[in-house]
């Protein structure tokens, strides 16, 4: 029966292991492809050089036009995203009544369970003739629709986390505010969300990192081409859906154009690793202050 | 106006302005829905389901792609299933409070955060290339199996926290080993969430598409699969080849199939709200 009990145990914390296999397996492959893409390609010119062209005859690795790319639709998404999300959270955490928040969020969270591809035909086939009819000089790809897009789709995310963190403000606070004579309004901006604002920050935190590492909408809606720019009505490229690109074709395995998605991955990766820690580090202060 | 009628002003504006703003996110919704019925329900038909890709968009059908679907969906379960329910069984009632634990823990918070499209980088390397699997549905569920490996996890614990202690402590004290209470009495107790959870996964899995993408899924499989180790497609690359077609025709095939994605996604997260709701109601300790 012992022994037994010990097998199990052993299996189930190989289970979790898994976990930590996945991690170590994915920063030893992008670690070991950019390594070797790095030998051939100096580290000053991917991070300084503003052209990206490694498919081309005349090759050179810059990495910041996909940055700008990956930053502009990120940028559009969170200025989306986040006054939205926020008014939604206030709104449903502190206004609407019982029955109207028990409609209107599972028809809000229903944003964030559509596919991705889903997404970007939107953006495609709907938002940018839209935005076309009052910005006669977009084109058909461009980062302004793929990044409203996306800033639409993460709403939920935002508002669902905001929404968290309000209500674990003690009620006492708000109850406080009103016995002062404070109007809703002013204890919702007033009060909760700035005892509530850690939380907020996460929220916006892991939305930026959701934004960063969408690929679909981008892939399908942004054109491909990487350009160093902010100019969102031109065609731009981000570093996700410079992955797909180069997944598509067929790249011999290898070679230098193949190593570059593993660079371009790492630095995704690097990048939102750092979001999501910030994040993790301010919520496990947070709740140490609530509880 | 004194400062009173003005702060009751700007209330009664933020009321409006609130609901005004939810309201209008679930109406760009229904915009988008009503959009795509309207683009695609008249394609869809029996003809459409059973018929294989062609180049011609009137006979290009997504057979290959829901068969494609069905095969990574039940490969995914078959994989992530018993190693996120077993890995969230023991950070939940295993080896509390020790380094490990916390260090797990952090580590499934940030997985949850990696980007998909890394795990396609994952898959490509550590399956496709090392284990030589190819262009398979096996590699392609593998990625997707450790995509949503920590929302498993996650959930696993959960439904095993919200059971309470009392039937733990009930267990131990009629003799029963570790294991026996969880087999017998945790799990059964705690299954409906737990169920829940690996429904929400999947149902974020049948929608992937970036990751499949890079693991080598193909646009254009021209025969339904007969196997893990055969090429596959699934429907949202087959919505993605479609969609960036300049054709217009292709555009109606990418609409026709999104409703059967939709209707796919929707359906599992309907039946996971479902459970939610049944398993709630009848749990009450």
């Amino acid at each position: 029966m012992k022994v037994k009990e010990k097998i199990i145990e052993k299996i189930l914390a190989a289970c979790a292991l898994i976990t930590v296999l996945t991690t170590v397996g994915i920063i030893l492959i992008l670690t070991i492809e950019a390594v070797s893409f790095f030998q051939e390609v100096s580290i000053i010119e991917f991070l300084t050089s503003t052209e990206w062209t490694p498919l081309f005859t005349q090759k050179s690795y810059g990495i910041l036009p996909l940055l700008a790319g990956t930053a502009l639709t990120t940028m559009i998404a969170i200025a989306v995203a986040l006054p939205i999300g926020l008014i939604i959270a206030v709104y449903l955490n502190e206004y609407a009544r019982e029955s109207v928040r028990k409609v209107l969020k599972p028809l809000l969270e229903i944003l964030a369970v559509v596919p991705t591809v889903v997404y970007g035909f939107f953006a495609l086939m709907i938002v940018t003739p839209f935005l076309k009819t009052f910005i006669p000089g977009l084109s058909g790809f461009n980062a302004l629709s793929p990044g409203i897009v996306m800033g639409i789709m993460i709403i939920p995310f935002v508002s669902s986390l905001s929404e968290d963190a309000l209500s674990s403000v003690p009620d006492s606070l708000r109850q406080a505010s009103f016995g002062m004579g404070s109007t809703k309004f002013q204890t919702a901006f007033r009060v909760m969300v700035p005892a509530a604002s850690s939380g907020i920050i996460v929220s916006a935190i892991l939305a930026i990192s959701r934004a960063v590492g969408e690929t679909m909408i981008v892939a399908i809606a942004a054109g491909h081409q990487p350009r160093f720019t902010l100019d969102p009505t031109v065609p731009i490229e981000t570093i996700t859906a410079y992955i797909v690109q180069i997944s598509m074709g067929d790249v011999p395995h290898g070679s230098t154009a193949y190593q570059t998605i593993f660079a371009a991955g790492i630095t995704l990766f690097v990048f939102t690793f750092i979001l999501n820690n910030i994040s993790y580090w301010i919520k496990s202060r947070y709740q140490q202050k609530y509880e | 106006m004194n400062s009173t009628e003005s702060s009751r002003l700007k209330d009664k504006a933020f009321r409006y302005i609130g609901m005004g703003t939810t309201i209008a996110c679930v109406l760009i919704l229904a915009i988008f829905i009503g959009f795509i019925l309207y683009q695609g329900i008249n394609r869809l038909g029996w003809d459409f389901l059973m018929a294989l890709p062609s180049r011609f968009a009137d006979q290009s059908g997504i057979y290959t792609a829901w068969i494609g679907t069905l095969w990574v969906l039940g490969l995914t379960t078959l994989i992530s299933f018993p190693l996120g329910v077993g890995a969230g069984i023991y950070l939940e009632e295993y080896g509390k409070d020790t380094w490990l634990n916390s260090f797990l823990e952090i580590n499934i918070a940030n997985l949850a955060g990696v980007p998909s499209v890394i795990y396609g980088l994952l898959g490509l390397e550590a399956f496709v290339r090392i284990m030589k699997m190819g262009n398979s549905i096996l590699a392609g569920s593998l990625t997707l199996a450790l995509l949503i490996l920590p929302i498993i996890i996650v959930s696993t614990r959960e439904s095993i926290r919200a059971v309470p202690s009392s039937i733990r402590d009930a267990s131990n004290a009629l003799g029963a080993t570790k294991w026996q209470t969880i087999w017998n009495q945790i799990l059964p107790a705690s299954f409906g969430g737990i169920l829940t959870g690996v429904i929400l996964a999947l149902s974020r899995a049948v929608g992937e598409t970036a990751p499949l993408i890079v693991v080598g899924a193909l646009a254009y499989v021209p025969f339904a699969p007969q196997g893990p180790l055969d090429e596959f497609t699934v429907l949202p690359i087959q919505i993605f080849n479609w969609v960036t077609r300049p054709q217009h025709e292709f555009v109606i095939n990418a609409a026709a199939a999104i409703i059967v994605l939709l209707v796919i996604t929707f359906a599992m997260n309907g039946i996971a709200v479902y459970l939610r709701n049944r398993w709630q109601s009848k749990m009450n300790w």
